[in-house]
This record gives C-alpha cells, structure tokens and sequence, in this order.
C-alpha cells in the first residue's frame, strides 16, 4: 500500500498545507478584521469547473494509486506470471501523445480566438484519442488471440482492468470534448468554449500521464 | 480577463426558478430539495436497517424461539444491518443531507456550483438503495458475507447470497461511490468558490469545516473501496483471482489460484477506517455549533478546533490496519499501527476538552438539540476509550472477535453520530419546515435513546470481557459462558426493542409537527450563523431574496459584552458605538455567560 499512500500523502499534504495557510495570522473572533477581509483572503482566483476538474483529478489519481498497490502486492505472489505487451501498444501511446498536442494547439487558439485552429484542433485531438482507444481494443484481441485470457493469470486481469479503466476514464473525457466539438460546429465563439477546452487538455495531459506510468509499469514488470 | 468571485457577480448570473412541480419537488436542483430528498430516503433506508438489528436481537436473546430467522437470515440481516448503518444512512444523511441543506445556506450561497450534477447525485443514491434493497427479492436473498465482504468465503457456496446477493452488494456500492463523487466535487467546490463576501476560511462554522474535511476524505477512501468492489466482482464473475486463493469448496477443488484476501482487507480497511471520520467529522463540526449555539457561548478554541479537524483527516489513512491485527501481520507493523491509532486520539481529545470546555460557565439552555449534544459527548468519550483498549494489539487479539468490539464500534460511530443526527434535526428542523418540533416528545425520545443505547451496550462491553464471541447466530451450551451472560443478552435484546419503540416517537414528531407544530420564526435559537438570516423561512429558492449577505464576523459571536443581544449575527457589521474590544475581538476562549 507504500504506492497509495505516497500520492495521497502528497495530495493530504497539499489540502491541508493550504487549509492552514487559511488559518495562519488570523483573528477569526475579531468583527470585520481588515486581516481577513483583505484582498486574496476570499475564494481562489480560478472557475468553480477547474477546482472540480483538479478535485476529480485527485479522485481519480487515488483510484489509479490504489489500483498500482494492488498490483504491486499481487504480482510478489508466486502464481505471478507477467505477458507479453503487444507492440501495438507503442503506437497507442503515440496516439495519445498527439492528442494531448492537439489539445494544448487548441487551447492555445481558444485563447486567442482562433476559431478555425480551435475546430481542427478539437477534431485532430477526437480523432487521436479515437485511435488510441480502437488500438487499446486490438491490443486486448492480439492477447486474447495469443492465449493471454483474463482468467489465465492475475498479470493479465490487471493488464485488462487497468487499460478497460484508463479507457473509461477517456470516455468520460469524450462526452466533454463531443459537446465542446458540437458548440464548435454548430459556430460558437471561440472564447465562449474556452473554458471546455482548458478543461480538456488539462484532463487529456493528465490521463496520457496516467497511461505513461501504467505503460511503464506493465513493461517493467 | 481576471476571474470574479461567483459571490461578486451574483446578479450577472441567471437564476432559474422552478417553475413546474416535477421540477421543483422531483427532478428538483435546488440544494435544499435534494437534501431532504436524500434524507427522506437515508431515514427510510435506515429505519429497515434497523429492523433487521432488532430481528437479530430477537435471535440473540431469545434463540430458537423465531422460526423465521435461520442462521443464513442471520448473517443477510447482520450485512444488510452493517453496511446500510455505515454507508447508506449515515455517510449518506450527514454529507448528503445536512452537506446538502446547510453549505450554501452557511456559506451564505443561493446553491451548490454544479446544481444539475447535485441533482445527478441524489438519484444514483437513490438507485443504489433501491439495488441494495433488490436483494431482499432475488433468489438466494442478500449477501451474508458481514458488511466486510471478507474473500474467500464473501463469493463462496455456503454463504447466502452467493448468487446474487453479493453482486447486487457490489453494484449498489459502486453506485453509491459514483453518486457521493457527484456530490463531494460539488461540496468542495462550493465551499472554496461560492462562499459569501467575508466569509472567510475561517469565518466557517465548525459544521462546514467537519464536512469539507469529511468530503476529502471520502474522495479519497472511496475509491478503495470501488477497488475492492471491482476486482471482487472480477473474481465473482469471470473466475479472475485477485483475492482468491486456491481453494476446495464443498469438496470440490475450484479454479481459482493464488490469489490474496489480506490485499482485500488492505484496500478496504483503507476505505474503512477513514470512513470512521467521514461519518464522525460531520458529527464533530454539527455538535460545536449546537454546544455553542445553545450554550450561548463561543466554541473554545475555535483555530485549535479547525486544526484538529485537519489532523485527524490526515492521520485517519495511517491507522487502517488496526482493524487487521488479528490478521497475521508483521509484529513491528502492529506496533506501527498501534502508535498512530494512539496519535489520532490526541487532536480527538482536544475536541471533547474543547466542546466541555465550551459549556463551562456557559449559559446553557438545555433544549432538546443540547441534551442530544451533550448526551454526544458521553457516548463519544465512552466509546473512544474503548478505542484506546482496542488500538494495542495485545489487548486486541483477546478481545477482536468479542462482543468488545461491537460495543465499541456502536458506541463510538452509531450511537454517537445518531445522536448528533436526532439534535441537528432538532436544531435545523424549524428552518426547514418552519415549525418546531414538539419538545415534550422529543424530551420523551431522548431519554428514552439516551438510557435505552445504554442499556444495550454497555452490557456488551462486559460480554466481551467474558469472551462471548460476535458474529455468531447461536451461543449453545458454551461452558464460559456463566448464566447471566444469557439474561444479559434478554436484557439487552429486550433493551433494543425499546429503544427502537422510541423511535416511532420521533417519527411521530417528525410528521405531526409538519402541520401541528408551534410556528418557528426566522431564527427561534437566536442563533448567528447565516442560515437563520434568511428573508424566508423556509427559505425559498435561491436562499436569499434579491441580495447576498456579507460575513462580517465569525460564528459564535453569543453573550459578548456591550452587546444588547446575546448573540451577533454573522452579516452584522462592527457597531463602532461599542469599543472594539467588546465586538467579538475578546478573544477566542474566553467568551462570558450572560
């Protein structure tokens, strides 16, 4: 459990760090104490999506952590057999890398206003991610075609659930992104979708991190 | 383009009243509509748990006089009893119900950020009680697993509800963790984005502190416990074996290999521990502003309060396998284990000293939301230093599988946070409803709790202490077990049924006060929080008529000196004829009695 407990040392660390830096220098039974109605002591500057998207993203990252435990404590059992990664997989991870571009470009000309870039950039980062997830299907009947069942060897159940829940994950993004893309096509000002598209690439970069050190993992061991 | 706070921007933003039944009582977004709706339903689904406690009551204390409790009916209803108590009533009523009601009413807000996914919230809840309570109806009835679900024998021929009652268990709690996550990502949000112009960190009242740490914990646990779920649910389904080892079963050798079940225990006493917090937090924070409010006193300590809300947040994911002692570990883990369960107990203390510490030479109105705070701070401590017998593992492994533990658990994480739940809803009710509730029956209920919980329980310690050991659906003619062991468990059975009789009273109560109780006003306690400031009781849509409040104190500004009144409400602003001293700034511990 040494893995889960490292991240949510880290994510604890950091919410209660900055709850206490709430509490620090601070009269709160004083009747409007110009300390605590100073500027900056209010809300923090950033929209309520992104504080649940980072929220989600900390949820999210403890149920990877928890997952990696359990494949770390599993895999020191002697039935332990590890697979073959199909090659395949490579090329996924290639796939994912140009969506996560794809959706930093956008970003940027969401910014900007760049209505134009801002489609090609939301369909190119669709398109990728698309891409990734048929692939990870393949890869899943390359293993099955080569004997690699789920029931066959816990190594492999692991190898299935953790892609089938990376995958999910990726889903849920796509809900986002296909009614980001609608509102685009449909001609929606660029800024006005600027936010969905933050919010995409912020959770695009982070499950292609997510992917990176499953991917890791599972070739290492 | 810089951001501006949801609170600076309130009329820019569109408001949209419900306009039809269905959306204003049904598909309904408003916060304070979802929250009765999930309370509705946690008290429905908990009053069936608590039926199923008295049926084994009824086995324990009188065996072999009810034909109709088997030893399988046995274990469904002690599973059924255990996970719906935990999870489904009170994780569900303290952060979906009273989170739901009071953050935007507190934070001074006319509604969570994300209405439309609190709505979500609320109706997977209510799909994963009505999963959970499918399980009565399918063949081979509910899993008998123990709300554990300990593998192997959770998924294994000679446990009920192997069929379908452990995936129906598994299903309804996959949907809960997505329906609390709904609703978590929305407590958090609200409480740091949507709070009113002043209000501070930490101008919060204590209640909102105990439920915002109580949210972060479960964002974090709960995927533990989705975890286990998944991959137990694997292992059911598709014969994969995470957590289950080869094994013969009825004779028959399965297909199974290898696999482990202390990971299981691992993953969901990782979930299991600070699930303790998630349901006790919520109870913590709710208890301070009842003290304070009907002791008409500031809460001692209030920033010592906060900060101890945070350490036991962050202590309560290094003290799971405490509940694993008896499970073979490494002697040094034990002693690791050991040390932190005992560290936890320090900032836990400091709470108690500072909730008595509050009533000290307080002005205290014993209402019936104070004599359920108070009765909290006798149970609380009983069942806590039953705690400190049970986090050293010397003392553990004698007493684990005894009735010990189940006195302990119920004393320190059900009877506690019921009691906090019956005086919060004494205390919330006239704001809710607009009427109170009736004090003479509620006097009559809380006695009647109060002694009968007692009754119960204490008992149980001194059965524990004999060795009598839980779990089991019959004692037989065990030899250490001495004859009063056997009138104890009448008694307490006995107990149990009266105490369940007094709940009716409170239901009563509940339901004949909607129309016959005595009209609330606006803030009947004189109580300085903002939810009793509203123009509207109950409050309507949107919470707050045409303009936001502005904080301009904390929340336990009572019996300050200079002052007219006994207590200040949040939105008053410094009243420059009373010397600043005397406005709140007398210090944080030393409030006086009026």
């Amino acid at each position: 459990m040494t893995f889960a407990l490292v991240f949510l040392a880290v994510i604890m660390a950091t919410v209660i760090g900055w709850l206490l830096r709430q509490s620090l220098n601070t009269q709160p039974w004083q009747a409007d104490d110009p300390l605590e109605n100073r500027p900056g002591r209010g809300v923090i500057a950033v929209e309520p999506a992104k504080i649940a998207l980072l929220s989600f993203i900390a949820v999210a990252t403890s149920l990877f952590a928890l997952f990696l435990s359990a494949y770390l404590m599993r895999m020191k059992m002697a039935d332990w057999s590890p697979l073959t990664e199909p090659k395949l997989l490579w090329l996924n991870t290639g796939l994912l890398v140009l969506a996560s571009i794809a959706f930093q470009l956008t970003r940027s000309a969401a910014t900007r206003g760049q209505l134009p870039t801002v489609k090609t950039g939301l369909i190119a980062g669709g398109v990728c991610t698309t891409l990734f997830l048929l692939g990870q299907l393949v890869a899943w009947q390359q293993l099955n075609a080569g004997g690699y069942f789920m029931t066959g060897n816990p190594a492999n159940a692991f190898f299935y659930v953790l892609t089938a829940l990376h995958g999910m994950h990726l889903l849920g993004g796509m809900w986002v992104w296909g009614r980001t893309t609608a509102r685009v096509l449909a001609g929606a000002d660029a800024r006005s979708v600027r936010l969905s598209v933050e919010l995409c690439t912020v959770y695009w970069h982070y499950l292609l991190l997510v992917w990176i050190v499953l991917f890791a993992l599972l070739l290492s061991t | 383009m810089a951001y501006v706070a949801i609170a600076d921007r309130d009329h820019d933003i569109e408001h949209h009243d419900p306009t039809t039944f269905i959306t204003k009582y049904i598909w309904s977004q408003d916060h304070k509509v979802i929250a009765i709706q999930y309370s509705i339903t946690a008290i429905f689904v908990g009053l069936v748990a608590l039926v199923l406690s008295g049926m084994m009551r009824l086995q324990l204390g009188f065996p072999d006089s009810f034909s109709f409790i088997t030893p399988n009916n046995y274990y469904q209803f002690i599973t059924m009893h255990g996970m719906i108590m935990v999870i489904f009533l009170l994780t569900a009523l303290f952060l979906g119900g009273f989170g739901n009601y009071l953050i935007p009413l507190m934070i001074g807000a006319r509604d969570m950020v994300f209405p439309y996914m609190n709505m979500l919230s609320y109706w997977v809840y209510l799909v994963s009680v009505i999963v959970l309570l499918t399980s009565f109806f399918v063949p081979g009835g509910p899993t008998g697993a123990g709300w554990t679900l300990y593998p192997p024998q959770a998924i294994l021929p000679g446990t009920p509800g192997t069929d379908w009652g452990i995936v129906l268990m598994l299903g309804s709690l996959a949907l809960f963790i997505v329906a609390f996550t709904m609703g978590g990502l929305n407590y958090v949000t609200t409480i740091l984005q949507a709070r009113a112009r002043g209000m501070t960190m930490m101008r919060l009242p204590l209640s909102l502190w105990g439920i915002f740490m109580a949210t972060v914990l479960g964002l974090l646990a709960f995927p533990a416990l989705f975890v286990s779920a998944v991959m137990m649910m694997l292992d059911k389904a598709l014969g994969t074996s995470f957590f289950m080892p080869a094994i013969v079963s009825m004779g028959e050798q399965l297909d199974y290999d290898g696999g482990s079940p202390i990971l299981f225990q691992h993953l969901f006493w990782f979930f299991g521990h600070p699930e303790v917090y998630i349901v006790a937090l919520p109870a913590f924070g709710l208890v301070s502003d009842l003290l304070s409010t009907h002791a008409r006193k500031n809460i001692f300590g209030y920033r010592m309060m906060v900060w101890a809300i945070l350490a036991i947040g962050g202590l309560s994911f290094v003290v799971w396998a405490h509940h694993m002692y008896v499970s073979g570990m490494n002697p040094y883990f034990g002693f690791f284990f050991a040390t932190t369960t005992l560290i936890i107990a320090v900032p836990t203390a400091i709470k108690v000293y500072n909730w008595v510490l509050t009533l000290w030479q307080g002005n205290i109105h014993l209402t019936v939301p104070m004599l359920f705070a108070i009765a909290f701070i006798f149970t609380f401590t009983h069942g806590g230093l039953t705690g400190i017998f049970l986090g050293n593992v010397v003392v553990d492994l004698p007493l684990s599988d005894t009735y010990f533990v189940v006195a302990h658990f119920h004393m320190v994480m059900g009877v506690s946070p019921i009691l906090v739940v019956f005086g919060s809803i004494y205390h919330w009710y006239p704001k809710i409803t607009g009427r109170m509730l009736n004090e003479t029956l509620g006097k009559v209920h809380f006695w009647g709790t109060l002694l009968g919980t007692y009754a119960i329980y204490l008992p149980m310690h001194y059965l524990g202490f004999l060795g009598v050991p839980r779990r089991y659906y019959a004692m037989g003619n065990t030899e250490f077990m001495p004859e009063s062991a056997f009138v104890l468990n009448q008694s307490i059975t006995i107990s149990a049924l009266i105490v369940a009789g007094f709940q009716l009273i409170f239901l009563y109560n509940l339901i004949s006060s909607l129309r016959n109780g005595e009209k609330a006003g606006p803030n009947p306690w004189r109580a300085t929080t903002l939810e009793w400031q509203t123009p509207d009781t109950p409050p309507k849509h949107g919470n707050w008529g045409h303009t936001l409040p502005e904080v301009h104190r904390w929340a336990y500004d009572y019996s300050v000196p200079g002052y007219p009144d006994d207590f200040i409400p949040q939105n008053v602003p410094a009243d420059p004829s009373i010397p600043a001293y005397d406005q709140g700034s007398h210090g944080p511990d030393h409030g006086t009695s009026s």
